[in-house]
């Protein structure tokens, strides 16, 4: 079995760079240039994906689960 | 080495009456390492002002804001600011910031576009139909992000005289004692516990009620969070666009060039908003500082663990280093990733809808009056954390 269960993706069109990611999530994004980036698109499950993509405040991230549905941001 | 070269310096550095950027900042800037500064009250502080170390400082999860809960923290007024959400760290901070990111989002507040737009045209309908001079502060910079804050979170707009005082104090740095500081926070929650139970017994489509959700059926926060998010939510929400817009009108005022290349090509009005973001230094000084969860190098400064650190972002949005001729407001300037919003986890709430209430507010003002000038002595806000004019005077 796989531990790769999400994918998390930053759009560098919608990202200002304001670094929240990066602080709510250390591990799973990094501020590195001039827009932020997942650190790797496969990742496990971790909840602070979510909470990442929720408060962004550009709505850039965009989490989805193991079978292609977007479940980050949360509705 | 010298005395004076390790007795803290005395902060901020700013004078409240104008907005320009102290001289010592570029002094600091310029020095190796980090300062040492001390304001009126709390301990000695580390002073970042380049823009590579202010980053770090703000967007790296070894400092820290909850810590100065601990700590003497350095401020300007005796009182100690319970900061609220800005004095927490992940994830707590985490878990109040996502109940309310929703509402700010760019998507969110790019509805309120065509709101603005009708509340600034009226708004400048009525400054006209009463003719100058007019105070440009009170018949316009503040209305539009009262009423725009008030709406969304669900404040009667009308209150807006009584929650003035409250805010100005909550903002202010003047000597208010500890207890006048406490009492008037009081006061603020006693008014916002009763628009809470209000919300309650009549659900809104409002900010308000679904943070009420949050917390009645979600048991996402406690009470005393509610009500100060809220609170947080209509200070922070007004008060600094309110200053921002006739801060941004002198800053054009005084390069005419920049304000008639606005007026020539409006569809700037993006990019020019974000360089008066980077421009004007809004605060007086640094303020929120960072403490150091363990030794951290910071530009050459061993910062020991438990140490704090200012950040003053005025300072580090003039770095040559990141930003060519910074000293110059070039409306139209690229790749313009000032820090006036701050950054990282604390990284403004509010800023998608500031931006919007800027645009909208700078470029009608100066397409309706072409001529639009000032027409009496600026009074200035003082003993304030943020500068610029508590009366403006403008003819056209």
């Amino acid at each position: 079995m796989s531990t790769v269960a999400w994918k998390a993706e930053i759009d560098p069109q919608l990202c200002i760079a304001s670094g929240a990611c990066a602080g709510v999530a250390p591990e799973l994004f990094v501020l590195d240039g001039a827009h932020s980036r997942p650190v790797r698109t496969d990742i496990a499950e971790d909840e602070r994906a979510l909470d990442a993509a929720d408060v962004c405040p550009a709505m850039a991230i965009t989490v989805q689960d193991g079978e292609g549905r977007v479940i980050g941001p949360r509705p | 080495m010298t005395t004076a070269d390790t007795a803290p310096l005395t902060y901020p550095f700013n004078t409240p009456e104008g907005l320009d950027l102290s001289a010592e900042y570029e002094r600091a800037r310029n020095r190796p390492g980090l300062l040492k500064v001390q304001m009126t009250y709390g301990e000695p502080a580390w002073l970042v002002t380049r823009y590579a170390e202010a980053r770090l400082v703000l967007g790296d999860q070894r400092f820290s804001r909850a810590e100065g809960a601990l700590h003497d923290e350095p401020r300007q007024s005796e009182g100690r600011r319970d900061s609220g959400i800005l004095g927490m760290d992940p994830p707590d901070h985490t878990r109040l910031r996502s109940l309310v990111a929703k509402a700010f989002t760019v998507r969110q507040v790019e509805k309120l576009r065509p709101q603005v737009k009708e509340l600034t045209r009226e708004l400048l309908d009525e400054l006209e139909a009463a003719g100058p001079p007019a105070d440009l502060v009170d018949r316009y910079a503040l209305p539009i992000p009262v009423a725009v804050i008030c709406r969304l979170l669900g404040v009667p707009t009308e209150d807006r005289p009584r929650f003035r005082k409250w805010s100005d104090a909550a903002l202010s740095t003047s000597s208010l004692t500890a207890e006048e500081f406490d009492a008037n926070q009081e006061e603020l929650r006693a008014y916002m516990r009763q628009l809470i139970e209000e919300h309650r017994r009549a659900p809104q489509d409002d900010l308000m009620t679904a943070l009420i959700d949050a917390r009645d059926v979600d048991d996402r926060l406690s009470e005393l969070e509610l009500v100060d998010l809220c609170v947080g939510i209509l200070v922070a929400g007004h008060e600094t666009t309110a200053t921002q817009i006739p801060n941004f009108v002198l800053a054009l005022l005084d390069h005419p060039g920049q304000l008639a290349l606005l007026r020539e090509r409006p569809e700037l009005i993006g990019t020019a908003v974000e360089e008066l973001l980077r421009f004007v230094p809004l605060g007086s000084g640094a303020s929120q500082p960072r403490y150091a969860k363990e030794d951290i190098d910071v530009g050459g400064t061993l910062v020991r663990a438990g140490s704090p650190v200012l950040v003053a972002v005025g300072a580090a949005n003039r770095d040559a280093l990141r930003f060519g001729a910074p000293g110059t407001l070039d409306i139209s300037r690229a790749g313009n990733q000032h820090l006036g919003f701050g950054h990282g986890v604390h990284h403004c709430l509010g800023a998608p809808l500031a931006r919007l209430e800027l645009q909208e507010a700078i470029l009608a003002l100066v397409t309706r009056f072409p001529e639009l000038r000032l027409a009496g002595d600026v009074v200035w806000k003082t003993e304030m954390l943020v500068r610029g004019p508590r009366v403006m005077p403008v003819g056209w």
